[in-house]
């Protein structure tokens, strides 16, 4: 698989690392106990498109939004997290 | 008796016949090689393959089969050959399973034919044909069931011996093994006339080519066939074609290179086989070379693999695919045999008779399965003579070490025995559409054609020629044209090339016309009727798959696993579209609805070797040495892995004897004098930005907002669930500049932690980071006299008193006269202790002046092991500690944790259980014998209580002799462990199987007021 970094172009899969699922937010420090659990353990197992964040770590080490699809692999698109809004669970 | 049995087979080997050798487009009969195979020297030439020098040499047995020990000759002249698997070479390079039709040959090729004994002419396991009733499908699963403890000590091994492969060398690959990258616009894959003409049409596209031919020669099925080109043979077309490509800049040509996977994102795995075709590699060269070629549009023209017929003992030697004999022809000038029955369902298979008859064989028949000859058959006929028998089949053929007879079934029914020493079959020819599956990609089964093709849906893949479906070089030709372009214009290569490339013409009618014939059974399959083999290589005949299908076993995927169908090296690429025509008829079921043929990357065996590549022995992954490692060489010290890095564990003495005695000396030289360390492997950070106090409060669980300039303070990182992740120090060292310390372990992950936090949970923060591990030569200088050795290095106008910079310090200082530094006063050891980082080139010189101006206060260098015996005795947690599943809390760090901000893992922090006292936290212990050792691992068990899961209290996670308290010591977790100093509890050790006792202690063992620190 190869990701087309928005700052230093398709590179190989071995240079990105996965984290997960880049529609969750962050709760507040003093939002309910489920919505802090939901947010460290409960992952939704899309078949199709998936709004994910990579790291570029053997590269600019940017953090990155990936819409990619988990039954072919297809990517949809690549931004840098930074510069784009989170996306929703719909964006995908 | 052995004797005997040699005589035996050397009489059998002499009654070969010896061919006489005609001129082939792909050998230079200028030149002789030298060979040999189960001991018999022959001869070759260059070009030869393997399979085609032992033809050459009239040799038809070459193998045992798998199961039956039947013998095989060689069936095919490519990649798909199932029967003819030989080991080559010897010693370490010894190499099992190497198919004859693809080994090249070399002069002093050596290879031996596997899984017979005590020879191949005469294998004793050849009794297992008769024992056939006991091998049907499924009878792993079925005869060796009882009794079941057999199995392991009897069956097994028996089995292994009997059925087998080659075996593998005993030492290592002496050969080394290469890595690449290439990149391009249009990958061809396959050099026949679609792949030819392809890479022509892109290239002159302006296109960047490669092209990928697994033969050593280009041309494809152009050097099997005897076909007219533009008047010239297809071979010479073919390298007329290629000679221009050559001269190409934007084409690379890549032969001997095997494209064995597609996978996304436009990546292909690539096998090329460098030396494979020499007897060692040439100096400098590796034997194989792997590699990845990201293309953005790639062209399958892997032409097609043709079909056997299955019939009774369809499996003797002298029995081939008509197209093998095609090649063993026009190519090698190898006739495979001089009375030839040829056996066909279409007019490609036809060919062969003139071949054969061009050759000076004669032709003893043609059996033609279609109910009515095709004008194409009448020609041929008319032209040779030869005797047609249409609407007929093969119904037996006899001969043990080879083909000796054909009996031909015609269309009334009546038996013809027609003596012969081989018979060409053609079932038609599977499209090579692997490489189109890999990705998902299912193909669609043709009538026209009876068998699947490829049903792309794809932008950047592409199929012409046979691969496509595509049986004439007329239309290979135009359709290889046609795809190069769409590919190159996909890729942005719009202009039509100058002059346009001319299609060339094919001066000869070429037709198919194939009818299904998957086999030429009995409908009431007879008990005498002989084997009928599907999948040679795993000796899968006609009947296990009826048995199969009659228990049950009615799913490809099933029938595939209950017989072994399919899987062998050969991945049953002449079997599995017949193994599904028949599955298809005995469930009387189309054969889409039974099932599709999808494979799996690879296509064809790939060495672990190539896929290892350089990275084996020390080069399985590389080392990160600190600056002062050449200087720890010449100490001689001993080293250790820590993570990537190569640290040095201690620095022996030449009269010391173990290990344990050098340690212990360090630990003693810092406690009362003073020594120093490399401790630049520590992650180290450099974070700046006039955000970068509150980005470190949101990341450490403790403040950070009133640390002054010039001070360091400890901190500890948490998981977002809670549990703690890393510890360090920071150094605030101006006003908006701080660096951060990590463990050796985390200092990548850590990096990571705060790029996330940053840039998707905080980017408003104005804050930077950057990795400076490898910028700094960090030396920790530890023990009573570092402060006098520090004054004889930096510079003078620095004030180093306690008073000036007391312990949790942090300067920049010049050094030597004016050297830039930066000097920490930091205590891994718990004594008077400073950390100093030079610009790393001048960490060698650094320890190098340590060890000149220490000299008078006894200085020595220590290593990991020391450190950590310190770090144990002064009760800092390491990565023992911080394993992921302790807590703030277990850590007796909970006192720590703000209350006043919020912070990574604060809230997951809090939950009840996380904080519950009778979680094991951090306790020190002391055996009550101090020189018992306590064993990091141990469980702790209230004294007396048994040994039982129910009673585990807590276990030990670290320990050492401590030189300085003269007993062994441990950390470790224990429930309630703060409130039990004093307590002795039980240590237990199931793997040595001992119960000690124990103190439970403070985990601080060395100076708990810190006065030794704050010296």
């Amino acid at each position: 698989m190869r990701l087309t970094c928005p700052h230093c172009g398709a590179r190989a899969l071995e240079e990105f690392t996965y984290r997960g699922d880049a529609t969750l937010r962050r709760p507040a420090e003093d939002a309910p106990h489920q919505a802090w659990v939901d947010y460290v353990y409960l992952r939704d197992d899309p078949a199709g498109y998936h709004s994910e964040l990579w790291y570029h770590g053997v590269g600019c080490r940017a953090w990155l939004v990936v819409i990619r699809n988990t039954l072919t692999h297809q990517i949809k698109s690549v931004s840098s997290a930074v510069a784009s809004p989170a996306p929703n669970k719909s964006d995908s | 008796m052995h004797g005997i049995l040699n005589a035996f087979s050397s009489a059998s080997q002499s009654s070969e016949r010896k061919t006489s050798r005609l001129s082939g487009n792909g050998i230079d009969t200028t030149k002789t090689l030298c060979f040999s195979f189960d001991g018999h020297n022959y001869t070759g030439h260059p070009g030869d393959t393997l399979a085609s020098a032992l033809l050459a040499n009239g040799v038809r047995l070459v193998g045992r089969s798998f199961k039956y020990h039947r013998p095989r000759g060689i069936l095919s002249a490519g990649p798909e050959e199932p029967n003819a698997l030989v080991e080559l070479r010897g010693g370490a390079r010894r190499e099992p399973n190497s198919r004859a039709t693809v080994t090249e040959l070399y002069d002093g090729l050596i290879s031996t034919s596997q899984n017979r004994w005590p020879n191949l002419a005469f294998d004793a396991l050849g009794i297992n044909g008769m024992m056939s009733p006991v091998f049907t499908a499924g009878f792993y699963y079925k005869t060796f069931m009882w009794p079941a403890s057999f199995w392991e000590k009897f069956y097994e091994p028996v089995i292994r011996r009997a059925a087998g492969l080659g075996r593998a060398a005993d030492e290592a690959d002496p050969d080394h093994y290469e890595k690449n990258n290439a990149f391009c616009d249009v990958l061809v894959i396959g050099s026949g006339p679609a792949g030819l003409s392809s890479a022509l049409a892109a290239a002159e596209s302006g296109a960047r080519v490669i092209l990928c031919e697994q033969d050593s020669l280009l041309g494809g099925r152009l050097r099997a066939e005897n076909i007219q080109i533009d008047n010239h043979p297809g071979w010479q077309w073919a390298e007329d074609i290629v000679s221009h490509l050559r001269n190409m800049s934007n084409v690379r040509i890549m032969t001997r290179s095997c494209v064995f996977g597609r996978y996304d994102g436009g990546t292909y795995g690539v096998v090329e086989r460098v030396s494979d075709h020499l007897a060692e590699p040439l100096p400098g060269q590796p034997r194989q070379r792997l590699w990845r070629i990201i293309a953005k549009q790639g062209i399958v023209a892997t032409g097609g693999i043709e079909r056997p017929i299955v019939f009774p003992n369809n499996d003797r030697p002298g029995i081939m695919l008509a197209g093998a004999v095609r090649t063993y022809i026009n190519r090698f000038g190898v006739t495979p045999g001089q009375q030839a029955v040829v056996y066909v369902n279409n007019d490609d298979g036809l060919r062969t008779v003139s071949d054969l008859l061009a050759a000076g064989a004669r032709i003893a028949a043609v059996v033609d399965s279609r109910a009515q000859p095709s004008s194409q058959a009448k020609t041929i006929i008319q032209q040779t003579g030869a005797p047609l028998f249409f609407g007929a089949r093969i119904a037996d053929t006899s001969g043990y070490r080879g083909v000796k007879m054909a009996i031909i079934r015609d269309n009334k029914g009546k038996n013809h025995r027609i003596a012969c020493d081989l018979i060409a079959v053609s079932g038609g020819w599977n499209p090579d559409i692997a490489l189109t599956t890999h990705d998902g990609g299912r193909p669609v089964y043709n009538e026209t054609l009876a068998t699947f093709v490829p049903a792309l849906d794809s932008e950047d893949l592409h199929v012409a020629g046979v691969a496509a479906g595509t049986m004439t070089t007329a239309e290979a030709l135009r359709e290889g044209a046609q795809v190069g372009q769409r590919a190159a214009a996909q890729c942005g290569f719009r202009e039509p090339s100058t002059p346009p490339v001319a299609t060339p013409a094919v001066d000869q009618d070429e037709t198919y016309g194939v009818v299904a014939q998957w086999h030429a059974l009995d409908k009431e399959s007879s008990q005498r009727a002989g084997k009928a083999f599907i999948d040679f290589q795993n000796d899968v005949t006609a009947k296990d798959t009826k048995l199969a299908a009659r228990e049950g076993f009615i799913s490809v995927e099933h029938l595939k696993r209950y017989t072994t169908l399919g899987m062998a090296t050969d991945q049953g690429k002449t079997a599995n579209v017949n193994a599904l025509a028949l599955l298809a008829e005995v469930t009387q079921q189309s054969i889409p609805q039974t099932g599709t043929t999808r494979v799996r990357p690879p296509t064809q065996p790939v060495a672990l070797g190539a896929l290892g590549g350089p990275h084996r022995g020390k080069h399985f992954k590389p080392y990160r040495l600190p600056p002062t490692h050449q200087w720890a060489v010449e100490q001689g010290a001993v080293f250790t892995a820590n993570g990537l890095w190569l640290r040095a564990q201690w620095y022996p003495r030449s009269n010391e004897t173990s290990w344990e005695e050098t340690v212990n000396r360090e630990v003693k030289t810092v406690r009362n004098a003073v020594g120093f360390c490399d401790v630049t492997t520590l992650g180290k950070i450099d974070i700046q930005g006039p955000d970068a106090a509150t980005f470190l409060e949101r990341v450490y669980v403790n403040a950070w907002q009133k640390l002054p300039i010039g001070r360091a303070r400890y901190g500890l990182m948490l998981r977002e669930d809670g549990f703690a992740f890393d510890d360090g120090t920071t150094a605030r060292l101006g006003e908006n500049h701080y660096v951060m310390t990590t463990t050796t372990a985390n200092a990548g992950p850590v990096m990571q932690h705060l790029e996330f936090c940053h840039q998707w949970l905080w980017p408003e923060m104005n804050v930077q980071f950057i990795s400076v591990t490898d910028e700094w030569a960090q030396i920790a200088v530890a023990g009573p006299k570092a402060r006098d050795v520090l004054r004889q290095i930096v510079d003078p106008a620095f004030d180093l008193s306690n008073e000036a910079f007391g312990y949790m310090a942090a300067a920049s200082v010049t050094i030597c006269g004016g050297q830039t530094a930066r000097l920490f006063r930091l205590s891994f050891s718990g004594e008077l202790a400073y950390e100093l980082a030079v610009p790393a080139r001048y960490g060698d010189a650094l320890a190098k002046l340590l060890m000149r101006v220490g000299q008078s206060y006894g200085i020595a260098p220590y290593g990991t092991e020391a450190l950590g015996v310190m770090r144990i005795e002064k009760g800092h947690p390491a990565g023992p500690e911080l394993n992921g599943q302790t807590t703030a809390h277990d850590l007796g760090m909970g006192r720590i944790l703000s209350k006043k901000k919020d912070f990574i893992g604060k809230t997951m922090a809090a939950r009840p259980a996380l904080t519950d006292p009778s979680r094991p936290t951090l306790v020190g212990l002391r055996p009550l014998s101090p020189t018992l050792p306590l064993v990091s691992g141990s469980h702790l068990l209230p004294k007396g209580k048994p040994a039982t899961a129910c009673f585990d209290q807590g276990w030990i996670s670290s320990s050492a002799w401590s030189p300085t308290l003269k007993s062994w010591i441990a950390l470790g977790f224990l429930a309630h462990g703060p409130e039990r100093h004093g307590e002795i509890i039980a240590v237990h050790n199931p793997l040595a199987g001992t119960i000690t006792e124990a103190e439970i202690v403070s985990p601080v063992f060395v100076d708990p007021e810190g006065t030794r620190l704050h010296a």
